[in-house]
């Protein structure tokens, strides 16, 4: 992929100014209509949600209490899963976007929630809604490009140490929800310009490791300690909630940006950027996983990312509701709305992290019979400095 | 066992209070009262709240509402309101009406009357839209329109239409004949009369004396009248609710006779007086922006904006609603008065009956 501004056919060429303000307008027709019969069953949702999760945790740790006997194990495991999936997803992302604000309800507000994560919710509310969903895939300015440790675009230059991505991108999924902790701190970044003595950054810090005292706490000592004998098992559970957890959203948050054909803007692209244009770049920044009903509450709706991001503060509930519109409106303008299954929008971005993560077209142009000659040169540009590595990058 | 009592107690809320510490560790970042309000919403230390057991017709237009309240519920004295928050269309709204019910009712439950009023959102889903077992969050009891421990030895109750609901909480509380009570209501026709039989009743059993005017056919209640129907006005100790009109013009009255310090009234909604050009409001913590008029309360302008506001009364007479005013101008909505602040400044203003008067900036 290459940011849409160098691409040599552009995606949106046939597109006119006044097609774009007209996209605008149909779009805020969209959110118009969900906005004004928004209400009671709306309302019933996110409370049945957020109780049934409950239900399902409480019942899980429960269940766990009893961890010895291996299908207890099982089931408390996997209803643990569910409920930290659901936690973290349906409820938490879509209550900190503001979207059940609209019910004037303070135990269910973005401004007063918490969720298990352990980004506070105050830091992730920054650097998500603000800079991802107002940066949305412009390089340079969306963190979530790559979250700062990947090369995610073709138009970052290559360094031998992209090579290990796959691998990082792995432990990434893994400590999902510590990634995004370190991201919403951006830790890399103030530890590179020295800044950790902020006092600043040190307020954020603390904040993030109190909440990591208190998830472990509760996960790996207070719960299995409850149990007893059964204390090793239910620490296992625990921890394997929360991997399966943190995969999950892992996959979700890479099928939602990552997935090959979907655009990236140069940063000088957004200046002055009217809501037509903005909408736009929403459009072609996002991609969906086509699935059940069951799926898309797991995502969070996030499975609906194209709506998400065309409207992120619209109870995630209607997204279902509103897709066939935006699709007929990108079929209408000639514009691709990607949409695959899981494993397909998974296998994709995991495709693209791998390609990316060697020279640009060395992976398309490798072939069994020149394979040999391929590894070769791939070895000769890793380890012969910046200036071997010139001529491929000007090359791309 | 008299004797051990007070050291027991304390030792029992250590032991409690560090039971919940303990189980704070397992529920974070959630509290434990989340999980317990999943089976005992009306429980002992939880957020108030209420279930609407019965909702009662009273009049085409009016419906008493049967509330078992929570666990905390502190009783409230004759003649106070309560604030009820109910969930309308899916948002949250809080409205304060009168409790009408016996303090001695024996299924533990209150009970208030509402009274649908055109477009009123709220009173109209209460009335004719309510079902039994919906919950509802609740405050404390609160208002001095009440009768004094000293009861006088006669009483003048001057209502209109909804305004007989404190009265009637003070009535059927009231011992047989701990005093000489008078009640002049006015309401558009007999059919109309919030309680009609139970007052009428009152008056039959010589308990009460009882005029209605019924004003489609009588017109307005006003002091003329109330001085015709009630010759020994002057020695009575007076209550007074109603419209905004009628309270003002009976104040004007009393005053008149030099009596204002015997008259007491009963406003559930702010006299809106001066209004002029709004403004954009700003919040400072939550960055929020938002155009607001000159004629809408601030809380009510932040509210329709998805902003989460304190609040109390929404009648100017609580302070449960007061934030900083950082910078700009709000106007008092029942006076016109302008207060102004200076960038920095923290002036606390009632956003219930200030207005943006210009652009302004709240601390919240």
């Amino acid at each position: 992929m290459t940011a849409l501004q160098k691409k040599p056919e552009s995606p949106v060429a046939h597109l006119s100014a006044g097609d774009v303000d007209a996209i605008g307008r149909e779009l805020d027709a969209i959110r118009q209509e969900v906005l004004d019969s928004r209400g009671e069953d709306d309302a019933a949702y996110i409370r049945k949600v957020i109780d049934a999760q409950r239900r399902i945790e409480l019942a899980s740790r429960v269940l766990l209490l009893g961890s010895l006997f291996p299908p207890a194990w099982l089931a408390g495991t996997a209803g643990l899963s569910i409920a930290k999936i659901l936690e973290n997803m349906e409820i938490g992302h879509n209550i900190l976007h503001g979207q059940w604000d609209w019910m004037r309800d303070p135990k269910i507000h973005s401004t007063t929630w918490e969720w298990d994560s352990a980004s506070p919710a105050e830091q992730w509310k920054h650097s998500h809604n603000e800079l991802h969903h107002t940066y949305t895939n412009v390089i340079g300015k969306d963190n979530d490009l790559g979250y700062g440790i990947m090369r995610v675009d073709e138009d970052q230059p290559w360094h031998p140490m992209h090579l290990g991505q796959p691998l990082w991108n792995l432990i990434n999924a893994c400590l999902f929800e510590y990634g995004i902790a370190a991201y919403d701190l951006e830790l890399g970044a103030v530890v590179a310009k020295k800044e950790t003595s902020d006092p600043e950054f040190r307020g954020r810090l603390k904040a993030v490791l109190g909440k990591i005292r208190r998830q472990v706490t509760k996960d790996y000592v207070v719960h299995p300690l409850l149990s007893g004998l059964a204390a090793p098992t239910t620490l296992a559970a625990n921890l394997t909630a929360n991997v399966v957890r943190n995969l999950w959203s892992h996959s979700v948050i890479m099928c939602g940006h990552f997935p090959e054909g979907v655009e990236t803007f140069e940063k000088s692209s957004i200046e002055g950027e009217t809501r037509g244009e903005w909408y736009l770049r929403q459009m072609l920044g996002a991609a969906n996983i086509s699935g059940s009903g069951v799926l898309h509450i797991l995502t969070g709706n996030l499975s609906h990312q194209i709506e998400h991001h065309l409207f992120p503060d619209l109870p995630s509930n209607r997204y279902a509701e509103i897709a066939p519109k935006v699709r007929d409106l990108f079929e209408r303008y000639g514009l691709t709305y990607h949409t695959a299954p899981l494993p397909t929008q998974v296998a994709s971005a995991w495709h693209k992290v791998l390609r990316l993560s060697l020279p640009n077209d060395w992976l398309a142009s490798t072939t069994p019979a020149n394979a040999p000659v391929q590894v070769l040169a791939l070895c000769r540009l890793a380890t012969g400095g910046p200036k071997a590595r010139r001529p491929q990058q000007t090359a791309a | 066992m008299t004797t051990t009592f007070p050291v027991r107690r304390p030792t029992l809320r250590v032991l409690r209070d560090r039971a919940l510490r303990l189980a704070e560790l397992v529920t974070t970042p959630l509290l434990p009262d989340d999980y317990l309000d999943l089976v005992a919403p009306l429980r002992a230390g939880a957020d108030l709240r209420g279930r609407i057991e019965a909702v009662e017709p009273e009049t085409r237009d009016a419906a008493t509402l049967v509330i078992r309240p929570g666990a905390d519920w502190a009783g409230h004295r004759p003649g106070q309101y309560v604030r009820i928050g109910v969930d309308v269309d899916g948002v949250r709204h809080w409205r304060a009406y009168s409790v009408t019910s016996r303090l001695d009712r024996p299924d533990g439950c209150i009970a208030v009357t509402v009274k649908a009023i055109p477009d009123g959102r709220v009173s109209n889903h209460l009335v004719h839209r309510t079902r039994p077992g919906t919950m509802i969050r609740l405050d404390q009891a609160a208002g001095e329109f009440v009768l004094p421990e000293q009861l006088p030895p006669a009483a003048l109750f001057v209502t209109a239409g909804s305004g007989i609901t404190p009265v009637m909480g003070i009535l059927r509380n009231l011992p047989a004949g701990a005093t000489d009570v008078v009640v002049v209501h006015s309401a558009p026709s007999p059919e109309d009369v919030i309680f009609g039989a139970e007052l009428r009743s009152l008056h039959r059993d010589g308990r009460i004396r009882l005029v209605e005017q019924h004003t489609d056919t009588a017109g307005l209640l006003d002091p003329a009248d109330l001085a015709r129907q009630v010759a020994d006005l002057a020695e009575r100790t007076t209550w007074a609710c109603g419209p905004v009109g009628m309270l003002d013009s009976l104040e004007e009255h009393w005053a008149s006779l030099g009596l204002a310090g015997s008259l007491r009234t009963e406003r559930f909604r702010p006299a809106v007086l001066v209004t002029g050009e709004g403004g954009t409001l700003s919040f400072t913590r939550s960055g929020t922006r938002l155009e607001a008029g000159g004629a809408t309360p601030l809380l009510d302008a932040a509210e329709e904006a998805g902003v989460l506001m304190p609040s109390g009364c929404r009648m100017g007479i609580c302070f449960g609603c007061v934030l900083p005013l950082r910078e700009g101008a709000v106007r008092d909505l029942r006076t016109g008065e302008i207060t102004t602040a200076a960038p920095g400044d923290g002036v606390v203003v009632q956003t219930c009956i200030s207005a943006a008067a210009g652009a302004c900036q709240i601390d919240h």
